[in-house]
């Protein structure tokens, strides 16, 4: 990625087999999922994960924007995914790049394929991600931020959609890579997973693994959606959980 | 349609309470909503700051990286600020180009961190007409529930009060310093509801407002800045009247700048 004074590639893995963070090759980093932290919009969700910080909010069912995306038989899905400036060491400029539109594109698209969209014909569904601190693992806490804010605007869904990025680290299959771990490592494999059907709807990879290793890289990726998917569930549960004590003033 | 019907019941209830000093959050018409600072929310930035205004929340980050100055200006750095008005945090925000609104509030607050000369710019100077430090900051608005410039300026004046210049990390000294402030500008705004001022409105109290000012002030009691904007007006006292609150007030949020609670 170049990062200013990078310097000579660091030790990832331990002769124990620890990871530069301490955390064992089918660890995930600390998360925390916080649903319907926003007040203007239908849904939202923040996601602390690791060294990342990310908010999604949704809008809809509402008009389509631009018209012409209407369709006359479901709900269309759009997202935008996006970087702060600030969210990178080297200050990212503002606004849409090709790297921004591709994501967005998976992400409406592993969406697609779990919201019931026919029955909100003549309508769009928004889903904005906003990355406020990115280590790695961005479009998958995007999606699981996203994922629990669609749920918090109450859109039926088949199932909600835990996402969580595999790679490999000096050899090594390793769940849900930080940042110098995804630098220096030697492939990426972001997945997404609707529990209810054990299918994935987001499958992209980067860099190079034998078959045997992406065989291993899919099941460690399907256990850490599985441990994600318990704590989007929970996040939920604490949010909609009423309060048998009287709730205090606003 | 319905939009509109329930807009204009909403804004003659808003009226009618302004008219006998009352609110529908039920704050008085000087009474500030609960602020809350936290410096250094993201790591990845040289400065920042989570701000929340009631549930209006701003979060700004301040990055800093050599380039070369203005030509007119040889011996100051250069100071950038960008507000995102991203349709994450409205409904009424859309994808796309910098809005007007969002245009207004960066330029609002630029405007009085460079009046109030909260950073001594010439400090930021390298090597005078050749490389200076260009200090960014950007404004990211998550959640809008009115008086985004209020927000706005105290997220960027905690983050620029808490940022530190890499100057290790660009090998131009041996280690990071703080940026420093000089001064802490601070903006209040008001809105007019029939006779009514209004301090610190929220984003339905705005659509309703007959005319909106924002008064800048540093710890010094100077005005460094104001803006009016919105459809309406504001009378010579009236304007006087805001300046006396707007200074109350932006002591308060002095404190606030720099991590307290108030």
């Amino acid at each position: 990625m170049g990062s200013v004074g990078a310097k000579d590639v660091p030790v990832l893995l331990s002769p124990e087999g620890l990871r530069i963070d301490g955390r064992r090759l089918d660890e995930l980093r600390p998360i925390r999922i916080e649903a319907g932290p926003l007040h203007q919009a239908d849904g939202s969700a923040y996601v602390e994960w690791g060294a990342n910080k990310v908010m999604a909010a949704v809008y809809g069912p509402r008009e389509v924007h631009p018209r012409h995306l209407q369709q006359n038989n479901k709900a269309v899905i759009q997202c935008k995914y996006n970087m702060a400036a600030f969210s990178v060491d080297e200050r990212k400029r503002p606004g849409l790049d090709r790297r921004s539109q591709e994501i967005s594109k998976v992400i409406a698209e592993a969406f697609e394929s779990v919201v019931f969209a026919e029955e909100f014909p003549r309508t769009s569904i928004d889903v904005y991600i906003e990355v406020l601190q990115a280590n790695a693992g961005t479009r998958c806490a995007g999606l699981v931020a996203a994922s629990v804010a669609l749920a918090d605007a109450g859109i039926p869904m088949v199932d909600l959609v835990p996402a969580v990025a595999v790679g490999k680290i000096s050899g090594q299959i390793a769940l849900d890579l930080k940042k110098e771990e995804d630098n220096f490592g030697e492939a990426d494999l972001p997945m997404a997973l609707v529990p209810q059907s054990g299918r994935l709807v987001l499958l992209q990879m980067e860099g190079h693994m034998t078959p045997d290793e992406l065989s291993k890289a899919l099941d460690l990726g399907v256990e850490g959606c599985k441990a994600i998917y318990a704590k989007m569930k929970q996040a939920l549960r604490d949010r909609y959980t009423v309060d048998p004590l009287p709730a205090e003033a606003a | 349609m319905t939009a509109e019907v329930t807009a204009e019941i909403r804004t003659a209830h808003l009226l009618d309470l302004a008219a006998e000093g009352k609110r529908l959050d039920g704050r008085g018409p000087d009474e500030y909503r609960r602020v809350v600072v936290e410096p250094g929310f993201v790591t990845t930035a040289d400065g920042s700051a989570l701000v929340r205004i009631g549930n209006t929340t701003v979060l700004a980050g301040v990055k800093l990286e050599p380039g070369k100055p203005f030509p007119d200006t040889p011996n100051a750095g250069v100071l950038t600020t960008n507000a995102e008005l991203i349709p994450l945090s409205s409904p009424v925000f859309e994808p796309g180009p910098p809005q007007p609104g969002a245009i207004e509030v960066s330029r609002v607050v630029d405007r009085a961190i460079r009046a109030a000369e909260a950073i001594d710019l010439t400090r930021l100077c390298v090597t005078p007409g050749e490389k200076t430090w260009v200090c960014y900051v950007d404004l990211h608005v998550l959640d809008h529930s009115g008086n985004l410039i209020d927000a706005a300026m105290l997220a960027g004046v905690s983050a620029l009060a808490h940022a530190v210049v890499p100057a290790k990390r660009f090998g131009i000294a041996e280690s990071d310093y703080p940026l420093d402030l000089q001064h802490v500008p601070t903006e209040c705004t008001f809105i007019r509801l029939g006779d009514a001022l209004v301090v610190d409105p929220t984003f339905d109290e705005e659509q309703a407002a007959q005319g909106r000012l924002t008064v800048a002030t540093d710890e010094t009691g100077r005005v460094v800045a104001m803006q009016k904007g919105l459809v309406g007006a504001f009378s010579p006292d009236d304007v006087r009247e805001v300046v006396r609150r707007a200074l109350v007030h932006g002591d308060r949020l002095r404190i606030a700048a720099r991590g307290g609670k108030t």
